[in-house]
């Protein structure tokens, strides 16, 4: 498969000709314009599906064009679909999802920077532990803590409640804004630290003064991983919600899988695209930083 | 008057390795101090020690007569300058400059005009308002001596200052510190692994080794008596020939016998009257070598010797000899006529030698 | 006081977060652990019985092939992943024009939910409605894909929409592995005349080893704790066709009220993890300390 790599061989100019060239680059440019398009198709299938009637998704073909488009599915997509018994569409547990996020996006970042903070510039006995040990929590299974957590929730009176998903997100979020922030203050000199403190600034000072400011691309690129994660977790929400508090992607497997009446694909697929668009639109507008996340997540250091 | 600075038997351990030993230094107001040495001698640490960033695991520590063992960075006026510089990326030369004097409650008005003072006393007024990201090496430097001037502390900190610099610019800068010790007449203590740094700025040279004080003084009492080899060695460039040899008794004065490869023993008298152990190691600078006719005085002897190496640098030609097993430099005038492989009659000053026990390597005269 | 404030303020801030890791992760992992000893059903007991749980679930037929559906759906989607994200990775370092609208192209799939992913492939891949109809619709009236709704390959489609999803990323981790690779080592072999082909194999894919690595990892990872994929794709079915051990774990946990079941699943879980990660964290801990 290395050999598809071949058409920048301008080492040997003489043993290719000038077309030959050529013709490798055209290959290059449709093989990636192929996967492009496998990449794509699920999209454009689900957008078309979406605004296709029930009627000629039955009779037409998966990747044709609508012949009549029709906004009838996102309507009932939004706020008609049935989850279940209740028929209000996806719109109230948009909003779950938007109240469980937000706050515990905010609440995990805060706590990350600080942690961040604390670990990488001030250093004591037994911190290098204590990181490895919040380290190790961002690659558990989160199976092994389901059933614990659901009766702690419930000790604590907020199972089934958007506090008690606000709770169980930035718990094991934990790790990772720790991680991210870590990371990010260790390339901070610690002479920085230094001046600060001869200066006469604690603690507290240093982190709001000298490290904040800093911190923008880093706040970023957290802020964007923990929405992602937030926005598209199944498993807390299925197990930590009930009827009424339940976060986006719970109804829309609901919607998908409801039992009751004509099967709906185009508001199927609308509902898909509503769950998926936050994210898709975080991803397009700060790609980048996306990137970042994701890499930084998996690759340490 | 006080110290203004007091170091007593300071000991510092990260866990069991002991980084700092024994460590006494005591220095007047106005005083120069020059912390040097090899990388990893502890000469940072100890800066950080007198700063309070790092807790001292022994011993005390007083700045202007006030006990500082256990006090904060923050109470012991003090003002430091890093090797990296230090500047807060996200703040202007101006902010950078007053933010201590901000985080201390100093009113607007008293840091408006220290911060005119300052600027105008570092020429770096046109730079106020601009970040350090945009700044070039030379003029960071200037704005972290100003974050740390406008302070006016008992004591000044120098971590390394000037060896992020290229080295013209060090040159230059070195001259300016100098001169600013001397307007301001400030107590300094300054880090360096830069012996000709420490040899320029000093009034008092700290020599550092593996965390434990090899010599204190002056920089003329640490150049011309260098209390052990380490020393010898480590202060001058080119550094002092260190040359195995013999001694023995010769009436009032010291004979001494040095090896060659050619078989033949060179033979010099030291006049002093001394008392050596047979087997020592004879110290000469290069410049107390020259060539026969070009030095005089009672010390004097000549020799020939056969030229390995000519090195012309400008100023001066450095001739290259092998004596006693060791390369020996001798720095000749620039219109020396020695040529490689040729003999050549050099002039011996033995009143300016130092002498080295070979097993301790103590100073021995 | 307040200089002992001051002093220890870097602890009290780490405080919390620890003591939650400490409760939450370690606490929560040995109370799972404790629970699959016992005989716990609907609700947990706390009598240590030994490994009868375990024994239950190594007994279970269900469980065996949550397993080794397991085994297909790792081997398959690590494998296909690796070597399609490599192959990506090194089309789009021929100094491609349009390379970042390509990249963001192949990795959008990686910022959807996997519910959302699996909604999708499910609509492509319905046998009525799908791929099927629209090939049959083009004259190949014989061609047949159920494999959604048929228990001996609706794995496979697990593999297939989870790949869609994940390949980009891979693409993404190789291709900064690539631009990573010392320019000046690359010249030096151009200039020795070495074909470019064999730069890939002999110089620049034997430095990415440590991306190999990490790519493995988050890849098993990710397999390991797959369970939105197919709750949304398939349900775990046909049947318990398609189960994963997380889809095995939430069944016991949430619609069979066998918390013995679910605690020892979910521990097996955890020890598969264990294994892969900790030598890795383990190594990577270790080098940075070096």
């Amino acid at each position: 498969m290395t050999d598809l790599s071949m058409p920048q061989s301008q080492t040997e100019p003489r043993s290719q000709s000038a077309v030959g060239k050529v013709a490798l680059r055209w290959l290059l440019y449709v093989l990636l314009g192929l996967f492009a398009l496998y990449y794509l198709m699920p999209l454009f299938v689900m957008l078309t599906t979406s605004l296709k009637s029930l009627e000629e998704i039955r009779t037409g073909s998966l990747i044709s064009l609508p012949r009549e488009v029709s906004f009838d599915a996102w309507k009932t997509a939004w706020s008609g679909a049935c989850t279940g018994i209740q028929c209000e569409g996806l719109r109230p547990y948009f909003w779950n999802s938007v109240l469980i996020a937000v706050p515990a996006v905010a609440i995990s970042t805060l706590l990350g920077a600080l942690n961040g903070y604390v670990v990488a510039h001030w250093r004591f006995k037994g911190a290098n532990i204590i990181f490895s040990l919040m380290l190790f929590g961002c690659f558990i299974p989160f199976q092994v803590v389901l059933l614990p957590m659901a009766r702690l929730l419930g000790m604590m009176g907020i199972a089934g409640t958007i506090p008690g998903l606000i709770f169980v997100h930035v718990i094991y979020g934990l790790g990772f804004t720790t991680l991210f922030f870590r990371n990010y203050y260790v390339t901070i000199p610690s002479e920085l630290t230094k001046a600060a403190r001869v200066d006469g600034a604690g603690f507290l000072r240093i982190f709001w003064s000298i490290f904040l400011p800093l911190s923008l691309p880093i706040i970023v690129v957290t802020v964007i991983w923990q929405f992602t994660q937030i926005w598209n977790d199944f498993l807390f929400g299925v197990s930590f919600s009930q009827a009424g508090t339940q976060p986006v992607t719970v109804a829309l497997n609901n919607i998908v899988n409801s039992t009751t009446g004509v099967k709906e694909y185009n508001v199927d697929m609308a509902a898909a695209i509503i769950a998926g668009l936050p994210t898709l639109l975080v991803y397009v507008v700060a790609g980048k930083y996306f990137i970042r996340g994701l890499t930084a997540g998996s690759v340490k250091g | 008057m006080a110290p203004i600075l007091d170091i007593n038997k300071l000991y510092k351990n990260y866990g069991a390795t002991e980084i700092l030993k024994d460590i006494n230094i005591s220095i007047e107001p106005g005083d120069f101090l020059v912390l040097v040495g090899p990388s990893g001698c502890g000469k940072s640490t100890l800066l950080n020690c007198i700063a309070g960033l790092e807790e001292i695991t022994g011993g005390t520590l007083s700045i202007g007569g006030n006990d500082m063992t256990h006090v904060s960075p923050k109470d012991r006026d003090i003002a430091m300058v890093f090797q990296s510089y230090a500047l807060y990326p996200t703040m202007t030369v101006a902010k950078n400059i007053t933010f201590g004097m901000k985080v201390r409650g100093v009113d607007q008005a008293t840091q408006d005009a220290k911060l005119k003072e300052v600027a105008q006393l570092l020429q770096i007024e046109p730079l106020l308002n601009r970040r350090p990201s945009q700044l070039s090496g030379g003029q960071r430097q200037r704005v972290a001596m100003g974050r740390a001037l406008v302070r006016d502390p008992k004591l000044f900190l120098f971590d390394e200052p000037l060896s992020n610099l290229d080295a013209k610019l060090r040159v230059e800068m070195r001259t300016e510190i100098k001169k600013l010790h001397q307007t301001l007449d400030a107590s300094i203590v300054y880090v360096t692994h830069d012996q000709i740094e420490a040899m320029t700025l000093a009034t008092k040279i700290v020599v550092l080794k593996g965390g434990v004080v090899q010599q204190i003084g002056t920089p003329a009492e640490i150049y011309n008596n260098p209390a052990n080899l380490f020393v010898a060695d480590f202060m001058g460039s080119p550094a002092m020939n260190l040359i195995p040899a013999q001694a023995h008794k010769n009436g009032a004065g010291t004979q001494i016998a040095i090896a060659r490869d050619s078989g033949e023993t060179l033979v010099l008298n030291d006049a002093r009257d001394l008392a050596l152990p047979k087997d020592v190691i004879l110290g000469l600078r290069p410049e107390d070598i020259a060539e026969a006719g070009f030095r005089a005085g009672d010390g004097v002897q000549e020799a020939e010797c056969l030229v390995d190496m000519v090195e012309p640098a400008g100023a001066d030609t450095y001739v290259v000899s092998e004596l006693g097993g060791k390369q020996v430099t001798a720095r000749l005038h620039a219109e020396t006529s020695a040529q490689a492989g040729k003999m050549l009659n050099l002039a011996f000053d033995m009143s300016k030698v130092s002498y080295f026990a070979q097993e301790t390597g103590e100073r021995l005269n | 006081m307040s200089e002992w404030l001051e002093n220890h303020l870097p602890k009290v801030v780490l405080a919390p977060s620890f003591i939650a890791v400490l409760i939450f992760v370690y606490g929560f992992i040995g109370w799972t652990a404790w629970v699959s000893l016992t005989r716990s059903k609907l609700l947990p007991k706390y009598e240590i019985k030994g490994f009868i749980q375990y024994e239950r679930l190594f007994d279970s037929p269900r469980w065996d092939t949550a397993i080794n559906n397991l085994y297909i759906f790792g081997a398959l989607f690590i494998v296909i992943a690796m070597v399609l994200g490599l192959l990506l990775a090194i089309l789009l370092d021929q100094k491609i024009r349009v390379e970042g609208a390509i990249r963001t192209i192949y990795l959008y799939p990686m910022a959807l939910s996997m519910i959302v992913t699996g909604t999708a492939w499910k609509w492509i891949l319905n046998p009525g409605l799908g791929i099927e109809s629209m090939v049959q619709g083009w004259g190949f009236t014989n061609f047949e894909f159920d494999w959604l709704v048929n228990p001996d390959y609706a794995i496979y489609t697990i593999v297939m929409a989870a790949i869609w999803q994940s390949s980009g990323f891979v693409m993404a981790l190789f291709l900064a592995g690539l631009r990573s690779v010392d320019g000046e080592i690359i010249k030096a072999a151009q200039v020795d005349g070495i074909p470019t082909w064999r730069i890939y194999t002999a110089i620049i894919i034997p430095s990415m080893a440590p991306i190999f690595l990490s790519a493995f990892i988050v890849l098993a990872h990710l397999a390991i704790k797959s369970f939105d994929l197919v709750i949304a794709l398939t349900g775990g079915g046909p049947g318990y066709a398609t189960d994963l051990p997380a889809t095995y774990m939430y069944a016991m946990a949430f619609s069979r009220g066998d918390i013995g079941q679910a605690a020892s699943s979910a521990m097996i879980m955890m020890l598969v993890v264990f294994a892969i990660v900790v030598p890795y964290l383990y190594s990577e801990l270790r080098a940075k300390n070096d």
